[in-house]
């Protein structure tokens, strides 16, 4: 217990509470407040009620009335904590409402009606996870087919995207050559020019190769990203012209250099890269939702969408949905970011 | 209470490849390895040289035909006008869409333009970039800062600050507003503290620092991570003799830690600013651009004027979409500018 | 190797997407639960024709509003769509009239709104109604009642509604009185009771009249007195939409302008919380009208079965489908057939069901304007700028005066750029 204690509050030397420490730790607690709960507040809501989801004041946790079986009623009637005229409180079900006036009966005594005001009786409510968010929508959505989809377009847009990425920005970094520069100042320039910006001609141009209502339509567009070769290409520069100079004199070829030395040294950078490349691919939603409108290729992005009418969204879907399609990356994110932290701290690199 | 297991603080013994890693990767190596006789017959005929046109090109090619060509085509669409959709069936109008953007008596006052959104939204984006590029790399920087001191559980720290990255700007911005808005969480917990409910995202003021405080949140992660890698790449035994000179920790930062981190840095500022022009999704969804125009964006002004308003004005979008472009390039040289003094400084 | 499986990949990923011949596809986006009803009904279709395969795509309501019409200009799209801007876009749809096995019956059942999914001066039969909507009132009655503020009648006005509704408000501390979605569509409704008039002799947009500016101006005062919320109008910049359904749900307000559509979603959500009416729409100078809309099953003419889609439509615009798909699903139907034989709506609810006749009975008194509306290419452009303008007056970042002047010289830039 002590050694628990003495555990978490090890600090920065062991030589008393320095000031960092103080800062460090109310970062720490504060961060975990504001970026985790609303996180988990979501995560709680989606097992919310419609009826739960658009009340006030808003709970916590899911919650919904109380309901009981009364001899004599076909349905389950909803439980409340009625005040009396003598002030004392009892637990009625009510029948129905009248106006402002509610009908209730006790339910272990069925026989006499109670009337009471609706404004002296409370809901007796209890934690109730409504679960249907999550199977109603595996019944009704091809669920392992958009999984499928997304799994297809995320993984083999992320290797095209490492692949492609990482050999231009071997070029960009370490070859001289003439328009190197203009090169790299183009794909810097379109790194700004966001997706909702060229949408048109962009399909205009998919439509034109063929590649509409196809997940090779979703993946090409987006592999070579500037990003990546931005992120990639300042790494690269890190490491030294003499590691490849020597590897020519040893009679490696050019692309031996990328494969066998450049590429192990941008590990780190290539696992964030990859990281970033996953959780893009995995949440975009706007170029699949253009691209592909056949059911059988939706991604989950794009199925969990359908639930957003004109009119109405039915939220509790989404919600549930969202939450489902959150847990794929969290693994991918829990899993390599060990990887980039032994790749970075086993690089070696000055 | 049992302690929590947790493995050893990470020195920097630990090779990059464990076993696993090698057992997967190597019939990837196999495969890179069959690729390489041909490669080699390649670069006899076109030399060393002719091997960066080999690498560029898949790369080059696939940005050329899905990025540079929609844009070149963009600044086509600026000179159509009419509300067809697809330019075979457009005229055109030269730079009159331009003209149109430009309609102003003043440049200062948005409501005497003739698109009086298109300069409200260039207002709005202006004053975005400037704090939520500031302050994030603030939050940023002291937050890798933090996680890269000697933390228990430093893995669950690290991954607490980069979740929001893993959500989809739609999901951000969705909960945000529900937390925001007047039946929101916000005021349920100030209720008690005798706070009337209020309406935050109708207050102008509010609304925009609520769009700037969403968008860190949500992008924090992402460069607290580059950051992060920067810091943990600066050798150990730099701090350790800096220590032992006794010298004052802020010194230690000023001197150490943040020219050594300056790559990241620049890496981290020329992303976070261009992500901040292109402020959209996770906005337009908490505010919707408003209250009135007060969180109208480039980006959303360029998608409503181009899409979704009736008729659809593609022409008028593409000329704000280039003009947005054009301010976006000059910026990019500059910081590469910045970049390139960098770079000669640390052959040196 | 690599290269070599990814082709294969890429291989299947075609293959999937390739159509058979006989394929119908069906656009479809939903609201609530119509689209289950309705993938109910096309399956019992293709078990009564075993050679058509109907595939029914459900979508975002934002894939057709801003995707579909990019897919329909590139000659894609689906075979069958449901939508809402059907004039718009009339030039895409197919003419079933030489394909239906009777156009007499459609011309008879679906006629009246015929004219609204075809382009202009055309008898072309593109499609029906799979549901009418109108804007019209609800109350919160309970509130009403707790406050002993009897309930304004039929005939009651605008002014009328405020005022009751601010004492109900005042009794029952709610925050706001009345609300309105944000819509232009919505907004316009009580307009044209105030006696406006959008379309000009030319049958292009006039300029805002008295009767426009006089409700758009109350609208204003009334958000900024507090009599009206403005949390929805505030809560985004443009043209974009926005429900204030959870503030009545929620029981925050007494009164609250939308619509029919509504009905099934307070059915759901409000459950026995309290007692809300359907009232209609109040009454101007000038008419007691809502704006109706809804929304279409048409055709797309860039279809390769024709033959198969006009049988699919056959069989969703019969008698005995259309009835049941509106009882499932609680939407007023278009058919007039079913009309007059009346429709027994799904559900065990008095408030429902007696909401759901309130529109009905409604229908009956909208005015000949608001019935041109949904059939008027212009009438997107109007229903565009005066909501993003008046919102901008409501949030006081311009004056009424200022307003009415953008929403013009918008209007008639629109105007200009689109006939070029």
């Amino acid at each position: 217990m002590s050694a628990a204690i003495r555990f978490l509050t090890r600090r920065k030397g062991g030589k008393g509470w320095h000031w960092t420490d103080i800062v460090t730790w109310v970062w720490l607690i504060g961060g975990l407040f504001i970026m985790f709960g609303p996180a988990v507040w979501l995560a709680f809501s989606s097992f919310k009620t419609p009826q739960g989801l658009a009340e006030f004041p808003p709970s916590i946790l899911p919650y919904v009335t109380q309901q009981v079986k009364v001899e004599g009623y076909e349905k389950p009637l909803m439980l409340y904590n009625a005040k009396m005229p003598d002030g004392s409180t009892r637990v009625l079900a009510e029948v129905r409402r009248i106006g402002i006036v509610s009908q209730m009966v006790d339910p272990k005594a069925p026989g006499e009606v109670i009337k009471v005001n609706i404004g002296d009786r409370q809901p007796v409510r209890e934690v109730f996870f409504a679960t249907e968010n999550y199977t109603q929508p595996f019944m009704q959505f091809d669920f392992f087919r958009y999984l499928w989809n997304s799994v297809f377009v995320t993984v083999t847009a992320t290797l095209i995207t490492l692949i492609v990425n990482s050999m231009a920005a071997f070029a960009l970094s370490k070859y001289e050559f003439k328009g190197r520069n203009l090169a790299m100042l183009t794909i810097l320039a379109t790194l700004m020019v966001p997706l909702s910006v060229i949408l048109v001609p962009l399909y205009s141009i998919i439509s034109t190769v063929g590649l509409f209502n196809s997940l090779w339509g979703v993946i090409l567009p987006t592999v070579a990203t500037p990003t990546g070769v931005f992120i990639l290409r300042q790494y690269m520069l890190t490491i030294p012209d003499e590691l490849i100079d020597a590897a020519r004199m040893d009679k490696a070829s050019e692309w031996q250099i990328y494969w066998r030395i450049i590429v192990p040294l941008t590990a780190p950078a290539l696992a964030v890269l990859a990281i970033f490349s996953v959780v893009w691919r995995w949440n975009d939603f706007l170029w699949p939702l253009i691209v592909l409108s056949r059911r059988e290729l939706y991604t989950l992005q794009v199925g969990l969408s359908i639930y957003a009418g004109e009119l109405n969204v039915q939220w509790h879907y989404i919600l549930a949905m969202t939450v489902v399609t959150m847990i794929p990356v969290v693994v991918v994110f829990i899993f390599l970011q060990r990887f980039i932290t032994t790749g970075i701290a086993g690089s070696g690199l000055k | 209470m049992s302690s929590p297991s947790h493995t050893p603080p990470r020195t920097g013994q630990l090779k990059p490849k464990t076993d696993w890693s090698s057992v997967v990767l190597a019939p990837v190596h196999f495969i890179m390895g069959l690729a390489d006789r041909p490669l080699r017959l390649l670069q006899k005929r076109a030399g060393i040289g002719g091997m960066a046109a080999f690498f560029l090109a898949p790369n080059m090619l696939i940005f050329g035909v899905f990025v540079l060509l929609p844009i070149i085509i963009n600044l086509i669409y600026s000179m159509t006008g009419g509300s067809a959709l697809f330019l075979s069936e457009r005229s055109f109008v030269g730079t009159d869409q331009y003209a149109k953007l430009f309609d102003c008596k003043s440049y200062l006052d948005p409501m005497s333009c003739q698109e009086d959104a298109f300069w409200t939204a260039v207002g709005n984006t202006f004053w975005f970039v400037v704090l939520q590029v500031t302050l994030l790399i603030l939050f940023s920087l002291i937050t890798a800062l933090i996680l890269n001191r000697e933390l228990m559980a430093r893995s669950f720290w690290r991954a607490v600050f980069f979740f929001p990255v893993l959500l989809s700007p739609v999901v951000v911005g969705l909960i945000w507003k529900w937390i925001l808005q007047r039946q929101g969480l916000l005021n349920f917990a100030l209720y008690p503290m005798g706070f009337e409910p209020y309406t935050w995202l109708s207050d102008r003021t509010f609304a925009f620092a609520a769009a700037v405080g969403v968008s860190i949140w949500a992008h924090m992660g992402f460069y607290t991570l580059i950051l992060l890698a920067g810091l943990q790449a600066i050798p150990k035994d730099l701090y350790e003799a800096a220590e032992m000179d006794g010298t004052k920790p802020a010194r230690i930062f000023w001197r150490i830690t943040l020219p050594l981190l300056m790559p990241n840095l620049l890496v981290v500022v020329v992303l976070a600013l261009i992500r901040a022009v292109q402020v959209f999704d996770e906005v337009f969804v908490l505010t919707g651009g408003g209250p009135g125009t007060s969180t109208l964006f480039l980006t959303q002004y360029i998608y409503e004027t181009g899409f979704v308003s009736q008729p659809r004005n593609a022409g008028l979008a593409a000329a704000a979409s280039i003009l947005m472009g054009l301010v976006l390039v000059v910026l990019t040289l500059v910081q590469l500018g910045i970049g390139r003094k960098n770079e000669n400084k640390g052959k040196r | 190797m690599a290269l070599k499986s990814l082709f294969a990949a890429s291989a299947f990923a075609l293959l999937a997407s390739t159509a058979h011949a006989g394929d119908v596809r069906i656009m479809w986006y939903s609201d609530g639960i119509e689209g289950e009803v309705f993938q109910d009904l096309v399956n019992r279709f293709m078990k009564e024709n075993p050679g058509i395969n109907v595939i029914v795509d459900n979508v975002a309501y934002s894939v057709i509003k801003e995707q579909l019409p990019v897919q329909l200009e590139a000659g894609n799209g689906p075979d069958i769509a449901r939508v809402t801007a059907i004039k718009d876009l009339a030039k895409h749809w197919l003419d079933l009239r030489p394909l239906v096995a009777d156009a007499k019956y459609w011309d008879e059942n679906f006629g009246a709104n015929a004219d609204w999914m075809r382009p202009d001066g055309s008898n072309q039969i593109s499609g029906f109604m799979t549901q009418l909507t109108l804007t019209g009132g609800f109350a919160n009655k309970t509130l009403f009642e707790q406050a002993n503020v009897p309930l304004p009648g039929p005939k009651a006005t605008w002014d009328e509604w405020a005022a009751a509704a601010k004492k109900v408000a005042q009794s029952q501390q709610i925050p706001y009185p009345m609300a309105m979605d944000r819509s232009g569509h919505r907004i316009t409704g009580p307009a044209i009771s105030n006696g406006a008039n959008y379309i000009g002799k030319d049958g292009k947009p006039a300029p805002l009249d008295a009767g426009a500016k006089g409700f758009l101006g109350k609208f204003v005062d009334w958000s900024k007195d507090g009599t009206m919320s403005k949390d929805v109008w505030v809560s985004a910049a443009g043209q974009s939409y926005r429900a204030a359904a959870d503030d009545f749900i929620n029981g925050q307000v007494a009164f609250y302008y939308a619509g029919s559509w509504q009905v099934p979603n307070f059915a759901k959500k409000i459950g026995t919380n309290f007692d809300w009416v359907a009232t209609g729409s109040p009454c101007g100078p000038a008419a007691c009208t809502g704006l109706p809309g809804g929304a279409a099953l048409v055709a797309v003419k860039y279809t390769k079965n024709a033959k198969e889609v006009a049988k699919v439509m056959d069989y969703l615009a019969r008698k005995d489908i259309v009835k049941e798909f509106s009882e499932r699903t609680l939407f007023l139907p278009a058919h007039k057939g079913v009309i007059a034989e009346g429709v027994n709506f799904k559900t065990d609810s008095a408030l429902v069901k007696e909401a759901l006749n309130t529109f009905v009975n409604a229908t009956k008194t909208t005015s000949d304007l608001a019935n041109k509306m949904p059939g008027w290419r212009w009438s997107d452009t109007m229903y565009g700028a005066v909501v993003t303008r008046t919102a901008q007056a409501v949030a006081g970042e311009m004056s009424k005066e200022d307003a009415f002047t953008r929403i013009d010289s918008d209007v008639a830039e629109k105007v200009k750029a689109s006939s070029l």
